[in-house]
């Protein structure tokens, strides 16, 4: 197939994009498809992530268009998309990690081996202090995960802290 | 010419050797990554919105116990030299100034206080520090977590109840936190254990890098050795497993170390004190070549070969003799031709202080 734009070269990219609420799909050569701001793979692959965001990639080149709604979607905070997140390895803001919440999801597992942070609970100034029983929840985790990796003496503390709780 | 006597130590109290395992560990620093809640992160804001977060983050350190009486620096206002010199004494990253190819992120600032320092506009608005002479995780969490603390008070950070701490990249998000510990390893890297120990390192989920961090050469022997991933585990988790690894990995250097002596002390005492004849007597040094020489020193003086030297003249060595530290010095510009010669003179100087106040 021939380039859509240049009319000239071969189309090797896909490009997908929602007009008035329909999928539009543009099929271009890599030159044009440059000029519209789409990124080469070497471009992806020098980034840190580029890896896991190159598979990133793939596994959403896989959906189909009406599934892959966040590959679609912008992030209503900063205007991001995941496509931005591709080329730069980077969020826009703290919203994006709520609007592309299954990729990242996807993605820490990958990179940290985890999805949920069991750390510190953080309360902003002035908000609620979470919860007795989240609190609670959190402790038994990080207690198990002390077990498992037999570090017995954070298990004891942990254990200690529980019990003041309980 | 930036004024560092602002800082009661220069920002660099590690360098007097204080701390646990100082031979081997040069210092252990934390830093926690935290962002603004309600503010775009670095790469999509604007100049405007920097010039806000610096603002908002000078007036929340105000009253603090931990950074209330901070120097601070404007990296988009300094030249090159100072920007270098910060970056050679750890205090900022070599993105924050403008060193890795792009330019000074605008409003690109770092606060210091003693052992605990901010640097704000990096990747993510707020990247917390603190450090430590020799290997003490505990003590360098205790520093950052109080800044931490007082801040996250002062400002909303950026929070998700199942992320935990948003980052900007992915890699730092959770804890926000990563705890490196410079390590001098020329036992290892004689020995040629080095590979598989770095090899087993990241099998454990440690990063290694270069003695200046995150796409750093290997100089001198110095590795830093840090967690890989910040989400999942808690923070007291997360040191707990590199604490444990960087004790194992000590254990392996110290027995590399007895094995050269046992079979080739001659071959170790000649190699080190050539490195102390050269440094005691050369008149143009490189920085890489003085590096080498000062692991040689640093070798000879853990295994006892070499006496009078001690290891805050050797960090003071390692930290002094760097480019812009020198240039600066000497009120010269970085590339100018009398740096080696300067250099020479500089750890001479030191050598013979050294062997008088012993002598």
């Amino acid at each position: 197939m021939t380039c859509q734009q240049c009319e000239e070269r071969e189309a090797v990219v896909q490009l997908k994009r929602v007009e008035g609420g329909e999928v539009r799909i543009q099929h271009l050569c890599e030159r044009c498809a440059a000029e519209r701001g789409v990124p080469d793979g070497e471009e992806t692959a020098k980034t840190p992530l580029g890896a896991f965001l190159a598979a990133m990639g793939t596994d959403l080149a896989g959906e189909s268009p009406l599934t892959s709604g966040a590959a679609l979607a912008e992030c209503p905070g900063c205007g991001a998309t995941l496509q931005d997140f591709r080329r730069t390895g980077r969020l826009g803001c703290a919203t994006c990690w709520s609007t592309f919440e299954g990729p990242l999801r996807g993605l820490t597992r990958r990179v940290h081996g985890a999805t949920r942070h069991v750390g510190e609970f953080y309360v902003r100034p002035g908000a609620e202090p979470p919860d007795q029983a989240a609190l609670v929840q959190r402790l038994r985790e990080q207690l198990s995960m002390a077990v498992a990796d037999e570090n017995f003496e954070r298990a004891a503390e942990l254990r200690d802290r529980l019990r003041g709780l309980e | 010419m930036i004024d560092l006597t602002l800082l009661a130590d220069g920002g660099i109290g590690w360098i007097d050797a204080s701390g646990p395992a100082s031979p081997l560990v040069l210092s252990t620093r934390i830093r926690l990554a935290r962002n603004l809640a309600g503010r775009a992160f670095a790469t999509r804001n604007a100049p405007a919105d920097r010039e806000a977060i610096a603002e908002a983050v000078g007036t929340a350190v105000e009253g603090t116990s931990a950074l209330g009486r901070a120097a601070a620096f404007r990296l988009d206002r300094l030249e090159l030299r100072d920007r270098l010199l910060l970056h050679e004494r750890h205090l900022v990253s070599r993105e924050l100034a403008g060193l890795a190819g792009d330019p000074v992120p605008a409003g690109a600032t770092l606060l210091v206080q003693g052992r605990v320092g901010a640097m704000v506009n990096e990747e993510d608005h707020l990247r917390l520090q603190g450090v430590v002479s020799g290997f003490a995780l505990e003590a360098a969490y205790a520093e950052v977590d109080r800044l931490d603390n007082e801040l996250g008070q002062r400002l909303a950070f950026a929070f998700h109840p199942e992320f935990g701490y948003l980052s900007a990249c992915p890699t730092n998000v959770g804890t926000g936190l990563r705890a490196s510990v410079l390590i001098h390893l020329p036992g290892l890297v004689l020995t040629k254990e080095i590979s598989k120990v770095l090899q087993g390192l990241s099998q454990v989920g440690l990063a290694v890098r270069g003695l200046y961090g995150e796409g750093s050469e290997v100089v001198g022997n110095f590795f830093q050795l840090s967690n890989q991933t910040t989400l999942g585990k808690s923070e007291r988790d997360l040191l707990d497993h590199l604490g444990k690894m960087v004790r194992e990995v000590m254990a392996y250097e110290d027995e590399a170390r007895a094995v050269l002596l046992r079979d080739a002390r001659s071959v170790i005492e000649d190699k080190v004190w050539r490195a102390y004849g050269l440094l005691r007597y050369a008149r143009a040094l490189s920085y890489e070549e003085t590096m080498n020489l000062l692991s040689g020193v640093r070798l000879g003086v853990g295994v006892q070969i070499i006496p009078d030297v001690g290891l805050y003249a050797l960090n003071k060595m390692l930290v002094h003799t760097q480019p812009a530290h020198l240039a600066s010095a000497h009120g010269v510009a970085l590339d100018d031709p009398s740096l080696a010669v300067r250099r020479a003179e500089f750890v001479r100087a030191l050598l013979q202080d050294e062997g008088r106040r012993a002598g």
